[in-house]
């Protein structure tokens, strides 16, 4: 590729980030120390325009759980995936709605095909409940899940669900036999 | 038993474990690297205390944010102490959330429903 075609791809890059008001953005390994630093990244932009409590801790809440989400698959070491694929993941935190007030988190991970009908089950279940059921599955779930296995993913998937009150948007995308791409996209809105 | 007192980091909570004053505490944040690995110790050391607790306890939650694998833990140790007030010792949970934060409240509320113990739940 030409130098200029670089130039171009850089001033592009910024105005769809612009554009879809993209204000985090990493693609990488994510790690405990990844994970600590943009949620107080995001703590301090929040406390620069004085983001009400209630907002700042669901915004920290959502991050961390979905940080940690990717962080256990960046730990899979898991035969089937390609190597340097399990590591990476796409993190990216937005504004939105009225004014841009409220906010969105996005990510996206590279996962197993044989994983995907146990995800996609527990996804759907999830935004088929209400409040309540919410509560409910989140109450079996502490109790009888086990954290090497249960803890992680499924309650922290029920967690962001019950604390922003929205469904959880999700998508995955073929890569080939084995892998797919799973998006994830949260919103934490003023309602 | 001995004193333990840990002093919190942006990842891990202030921890106060007393048998002599029969004050356990736990505040700030909990999210660590390695959930298991930290709270282990703490764990066993209220497993021990479980096993001659003194007649009256009281537990202190004054944490601003845990991430849901602390959670996890924090109901574990929570059931010990189920089990210390089952034996017929007196147990009192404190947990105490910031008043704009309803879903710590609510979290705290839902302990209260899990484990049969005396629960009051203070806003500050």
């Amino acid at each position: 590729m030409e130098n200029k075609d670089y130039m171009k791809l850089v001033y592009d890059f910024y105005n769809e980030l612009l554009v879809n008001k993209f204000t985090l953005v990493y693609e990488g390994e994510i790690t405990h120390q990844v994970t600590k630093a943009f949620a107080s990244l995001t703590e301090t932009k929040m406390d620069s325009y004085s983001e009400n409590t209630s907002i700042k801790k669901k915004v920290f809440h959502v991050l961390i759980e979905c940080l940690q989400n990717l962080s256990k698959h960046a730990n899979d070491n898991s035969p089937g995936l390609k190597a340097g694929f399990s590591g990476n993941g796409i993190f990216i935190v937005g504004r939105l709605g009225n004014e841009d007030k409220d906010y969105q988190i996005l990510t996206g991970n590279m996962v197993e095909n044989m994983k995907i009908p146990e995800l996609k089950a527990l996804l759907e279940e999830i935004n088929h409940l209400d409040k309540n059921g919410l509560k409910e599955l989140f109450k079996k779930q502490i109790r009888e899940g086990s954290l090497s296995e249960k803890g992680g993913a499924s309650l922290g998937l029920i967690d962001v669900a019950r604390k922003t009150g929205e469904k959880l948007e999700y998508n995955f995308i073929d890569i080939d036999d084995q892998n797919s791409f799973f998006i994830l996209r949260t919103k934490i809105t003023r309602n | 038993m001995k004193k333990v007192e840990i002093k919190g980091t942006d990842d891990t909570p202030n921890i106060i474990l007393d048998a002599g004053s029969s004050i356990l505490e736990f505040s700030g944040r909990s999210l660590p690297e390695d959930v298991v690995t930290f709270y282990e110790p703490l764990i066993k050391w209220v497993e021990q205390y479980a096993k001659s607790p003194n007649k009256k306890t009281e537990v202190i939650f004054r944490l601003d944010y845990f991430n849901t694998a602390s959670s996890k833990i924090l109901l574990d140790i929570l059931l010990i102490f189920e089990d210390i007030h089952k034996n017929g010792n007196e147990v009192m949970v404190h947990w105490y959330f910031e008043k704009d934060d309803e879903d710590m409240g609510e979290a705290g509320e839902e302990y209260s429903e899990i484990v049969d113990i005396p629960f009051k739940i203070h806003s500050y």
